[in-house]
């Protein structure tokens, strides 16, 4: 499948997960990477070409970190404007149906804190229901959530895990071995859980 | 010599305290110039020391008028107004010289007389009524428009009768009066006289279409004023001549004339240097008119004058309101457009004079009646005033609808149009916005034309060619010239004459922008600075820094520096020098010191406020790799 990367982090200098695992993902061959808030510092988005780009692409990927139970602004933003009426939804929108969107997020809270019985008491699926429910309205397959809690702890093995991963996980989007069914009975997944729904 | 210098001394001096007077009572000039006349003429025999050659003078001021009214006609607003002009103008002014001419036959006049009589009736004076709905706002209102019409048609009724004077007044009296006009033409047969006209009418109209565009601009690069006065004068001058030689009036081929170059770049430019000679000369024409006047006359016929100047305001008011009725100009405008033309007018003096020259009237009856047109003149203020006392009690009855007599709304003047000013020009007419444009250079200005955009060519900084401009009900001032003390006497000029305006002006530096404020500019923009802080952008992002890390430290410095710009103006006195003023030095060093650090190297307060919104609560060990960010409260 052709894969597209939509990569928003507002203060890459202070990342260092995100930035790594987006370093990896460019460098990744047939899959398409974009920085957002490279391409549009000033939020003026070119509406045209990010459609283009939707229709060129298969698989929608959204990697973000998680700021305030949600997308960076610009990302927020591209919602808005990209998803037209009569393109993205409406009776006449279907450019989007039959593609998938994943949502690849690093969250600061740890997993617990994402529990019934945490600070956040709610599983992090639930916070992203906005995406999820944007994506089922453009007629989309939202696939679970690629997810790396405690971002601000994690040691570096596990940060080395997860940005190794990331990669993985695309490229596995790209060719096919992604087992699709064995994902969907997941309600997220992270870098631990990748060898068992990749091919080889 | 010594004559030329009495003479002059006193027109001058009497034009200057008389009209002084006149308008501060709100009379208007021209009442100022004939009592002026009145009161001269007697003592200094004027009237009969070198009046001849004097009137041949003052009579430019009628040519350069006719000018000046042809000048301001704008074919589109004529076209616009064409039903009111044809019909409301022309209804006008036939009813008045019908009735007026009946009434004169009744009173046991001849039917030329009576016909004359109608003709002088039946004009409004344009400069009264003009001035008067300028100056109370009144122009581009219904009843202003309506009046605007009614007394560009009377200007161009003016013409053929000043045609038909002569005709009337029938070929063998009057032979006397003949000026020599049409020496060139008495020896020709009728068909060659003909076309020597028609070919002298062309020659005008080509010439100012064809010569003019040309000629003006080439002066105008040469950038003396004087010159282009000159030419100016030439034009009016030169009509003139050409038009006594084949026995035309001068007056309508300036009239020509002012058309042709009514649409020109160069219109402001041109009203702005023939209205004082005008004024000077239509001037002298009014105290020509006023030294005629013998006050033994006005003794022995006051009641004569009293009766016909009550009889003449009444007649053309009757006329006047039914008129407006029908055509609708009903309500508060319909009071004023009636009573605002009830007077009689300024050509009216020329008619009667001509009319007296030809010997159709008699000295004395000229004069009563010069008398019974300048007392309905002079009433005119009081016209207008009861105008406004009709409309407050229409209004106390609530019998109209609001708002049917406002003002328009108001113009946006954009004050150059170089590298500056054009791009501003081209946004706000993207935009829906046609600002009237300013440019001193000839060609910019040629150039703006194309778009459409009503552009003049002019030195903005003249206060009266921003007057021109409409500065007077502009909304908005853009003052995108690049002569820093220029700008700052335009801002401050324009605060002065319209203090509701709103003015966004162009700063050579910082210091210049504190003088711009102190001249009262509303927003103020450092010419250089944006295009400075994007190529520092780039500079940062060629480096290798991310776009939007460029954008936030883009943003933080232009805050920084406008927000010390601000402090700084509290401790600026525009009147000393920067240098000498130890608190403006005190504050200049104290401005923007979180740039100055980060510029000194120390770099911790500008990169906090850079990054600030997206610090992590809890920030882990050094060693690991962070992201993400307030994603919970804590």
């Amino acid at each position: 499948m052709r894969v597209l990367v939509l990569f928003a982090h507002p203060a890459q200098r202070k990342s260092s997960v995100n930035v790594a695992m987006a370093s990896g993902a460019r460098q990744l061959g047939g899959v398409t990477f974009v920085d957002l808030y490279a391409e549009y510092p000033r939020f003026s988005i070119d509406v045209d070409r990010e459609q283009r780009r939707l229709m060129q692409h298969d698989v929608i990927v959204f990697q973000f970190p998680l700021f305030w139970y949600s997308t960076p602004a610009l990302l927020k933003q591209w919602q808005d404007l990209v998803l037209e009426y009569g393109f993205a939804y409406g009776p006449k929108g279907k450019t989007l149906s039959e593609k998938y969107a994943i949502a690849c997020i690093t969250t600061g809270g740890s997993k617990s804190d994402y529990s019934e019985e945490g600070g956040n008491r709610r599983e992090i699926r639930n916070f992203l229901y906005p995406l999820e429910q944007t994506a089922g309205l453009c007629g989309m397959e939202y696939l679970p959530p690629f997810v790396l809690h405690s971002a601000n702890h994690i040691d570096d093995t596990g940060a080395q895990l997860h940005i190794r991963a990331y990669p993985q996980l695309l490229a596995a989007l790209r060719d096919d071995r992604f087992d699709l069914a064995a994902l969907r009975q997941r309600p997220t997944f992270d870098s631990f859980d990748l060898t068992d729904l990749v091919r080889n | 010599m010594e004559g030329l210098a009495f003479y002059a001394l006193c027109y001058l001096a009497a034009a200057v305290l008389a009209v002084i007077v006149s308008q501060r009572v709100g009379l208007g000039s021209v009442v100022g110039y004939i009592a002026a006349g009145v009161v001269i003429g007697p003592v200094f025999q004027i009237s009969i020391a070198g009046s001849g050659y004097l009137e041949q003078f003052s009579e430019f001021g009628i040519v350069m008028m006719l000018f000046l009214i042809g000048l301001e006609i704008d074919p589109q607003m004529v076209w616009r107004l064409r039903g009111k002009l044809l019909g409301l103008g022309g209804l006008q002014v036939l009813a008045t010289v019908g009735a007026v001419a009946a009434a004169g036959l009744a009173l046991g006049f001849n039917w030329q007389q009576g016909l004359l009589f109608g003709f002088v009736a039946s004009l409004s004076s344009t400069a009264i009524v003009l001035q008067t709905l300028e100056e109370k706002g009144l122009l581009k209102s219904d009843g202003g428009q309506a009046s605007f019409a009614v007394l560009l048609f009377q200007d161009l009724a003016v013409i053929p009768m000043l045609a038909c004077i002569p005709l009337i007044a029938g070929s063998g009296q009057g032979a006397s009066s003949g000026h020599g006009d049409a020496a060139l033409l008495e020896n020709l047969p009728g068909w060659a006289s003909a076309i020597l006209t028609l070919a002298a009418v062309g020659v005008v109209v080509a010439a100012a279409h064809f010569l003019s565009r040309p000629v003006f601009r080439t002066i105008a690069l040469l950038g003396l004023r004087e010159v282009f006065t000159a030419a100016a004068l030439l034009v009016v001058v030169g009509i003139t001549v050409l038009m006594s030689a084949v026995g035309l009036s001068p007056a309508l081929g300036a009239f020509l004339g002012g058309v042709v170059l009514a649409n020109s770049e160069f219109k402001h430019e041109l009203q702005n240097d023939i209205e004082p000679f005008k004024g000077l000369l239509l001037g002298l024409f009014f105290m020509t008119i006023g030294a005629k006047i013998d006050p033994e006359i006005l003794l022995a016929n006051w009641l004569t004058v009293a009766a016909a100047t009550f009889g003449l305001i009444a007649i053309k008011a009757l006329i006047l309101l039914p008129l407006a009725w029908f055509f609708r100009i009903r309500g508060p405008a319909g009071w004023l457009f009636t009573l605002g033309l009830a007077q009689a007018g300024e050509f009216g003096f020329v008619l009667l004079t001509i009319g007296g020259d030809r010997g159709l009237l008699s000295p004395p009856t000229v004069s009563v009646s010069v008398l019974i047109i300048t007392f309905s003149m002079v009433l005119t203020p009081l016209l207008f005033a009861l105008s406004n006392r009709i409309v407050v009690m229409l209004e106390r009855r609530g019998r109209h609808q609001r708002d049917a007599d406002q003002p328009d709304a108001g113009t946006i003047i954009l004050a150059g149009v170089g590298r500056f000013g054009q791009i501003v020009n081209r946004m706000l007419l993207a935009n829906g916005y046609k600002p009237v444009v300013l440019d001193y250079r000839a060609d910019v200005v040629d150039n703006v034309r194309k778009f459409g955009v009503k552009s003049f060519f002019g030195d903005a900084g003249r206060p009266d060619l921003l007057e021109s401009a409409g500065l007077a009900h502009a909304a908005l001032l853009i003052v995108a010239i690049d002569d820093p003390d220029r700008a700052t006497e335009i801002v401050s000029y324009a605060r002065r004459s319209n203090p509701g305006i709103q003015i966004i002006v162009r700063a050579y530096d910082r210091l210049h922008h504190y003088k711009l404020l102190d001249a009262g500019a509303d927003r103020i923009v450092r010419e250089m600075f944006d295009g400075s802080v994007q190529a520092a952008g780039m500079a940062l992002e060629a480096l290798g820094m991310h776009p939007y890390e460029v954008e936030k430290r883009k943003i933080v410095f232009v805050e920084q520096d406008t927000a010390g710009l601000a402090r700084m103006a509290t401790l600026v006195d525009v009147d000393t020098p920067a240098a000498s003023n130890p608190e403006f030095v005190a504050g200049f060093n104290d401005i923007g010191k979180v740039i100055e650090n980060a510029m000194m190297g120390y770099r911790s307060g500008y990169d906090e406020m850079v990054a600030r919104g997206w610090n992590a609560s809890d920030v882990g060990s050094i060693h690991v790799p962070r992201s993400g960010g307030p994603d919970r409260p804590s």
